[in-house]
């Protein structure tokens, strides 16, 4: 195996190890409260609980799909960083949101991305969020991140 | 009730409403069928500390519901639409400061809409978010699929 794989399979154990951190230094992630699950090469996994204050229809009591972008633009940018071969901080050039059907009030959503192709500059990414399983999805995305030159490993919760 | 009141504050009393809205700390100068959008700064809308960004999700839903809200000033709608799709273009970094926008119905039809939204902060030429989206008018009576 060399040593950039290597150094991927490192970061990705770090992140597995850090994954209530990955959220709780982002201040949004934490207001609206969602974790992450599951860290795979390239994939991320993580869920955004139902929560009241994030609901935007009243009537249904359905979450808004402000939450559904916040969790799957975090998880993609999240299945970038765990794709890199090398350490680099990425940030979103655009998120497409195709909603497919509304979300149930009070249930879990669960967030699930990959990055599924990697150029020197650009990451490209797909998301899904559903309740139970990717058959009966709620929303899928579509993203392009940059990736930018070297910064801090801090700035992606991962302790140097 | 409705009958009494103007487009503008069915809007407003509906954003009142609105968890997500309040969650946000969002607000809209109204004037008419205009409107901007306004999201005073907060520490929790930061998305990255060590750069002090503003989180593309909350950008992005921010810029949402601007759209949605400009498209119920100008239909006639009783209740909000929902969103097919969305686009957003993150274009320069959200900074720890106020973000403004502004959205533009580009097209009304009977059953869906298209619009665009931008949000800035200290120019308006220099443009942190673009959202292009499709909208169901959610008209009454009609089923919703």
């Amino acid at each position: 195996m060399d040593e950039s794989i290597a150094s991927l399979d490192k970061r990705i154990e770090l992140m597995r190890q850090h994954m209530d951190g990955m959220t709780q230094i982002v201040p949004w992630a934490r207001e609206t409260g969602f974790k992450v699950t599951r860290v795979e090469r390239g994939q991320v996994w993580g869920v955004q609980p139902f929560a009241e204050h994030l609901v935007g229809d009243v009537d249904a009591q359905v979450i808004h799909g402000g939450a559904i972008t916040t969790l799957l633009d975090n998880l993609s940018g999240m299945a970038c960083a765990a794709s890199l071969e090398e350490f680099r901080f990425v940030a979103t050039l655009d998120l497409r949101i195709d909603y497919m059907r509304p979300a149930d009030s009070g249930r879990d959503i669960i967030g699930e991305a990959e990055c599924y192709h990697v150029t020197k500059s650009v990451a490209f990414t797909r998301a899904w969020a559903y309740h139970e399983s990717r058959d009966k999805v709620i929303a899928t995305a579509q993203g392009a991140f940059a990736i930018n030159k070297p910064r801090p490993k801090a700035s992606l919760g991962v302790p140097e | 009730m409705s009958e009494t009141l103007t487009r503008g504050q069915q809007l407003e009393s509906f954003l009142e409403r609105v968890p997500i809205v309040q969650t946000l700390g969002m607000r809209c100068d109204i004037k008419g069928d205009d409107m901007t959008a306004v999201l005073p700064f907060q520490d929790k809308l930061i998305g990255n500390f060590t750069i002090k960004a503003l989180h593309g999700g909350a950008i992005g839903t921010f810029l949402e519901m601007t759209a949605m809200a400009q498209l119920f000033l100008v239909s006639d709608v009783e209740r909000p639409a929902r969103t097919i799709n969305i686009t957003v273009d993150y274009l320069r970094q959200g900074r720890a400061e106020d973000l403004f926008a502004r959205a533009r119905v580009i097209k009304l039809g009977r059953r869906m809409a298209s619009v665009t939204a931008e949000a800035w902060q200290s120019a308006r030429d220099k443009p942190v978010a673009a959202l292009h989206g499709h909208f169901l008018l959610n008209r009454s009576g009609e089923p919703q699929s």
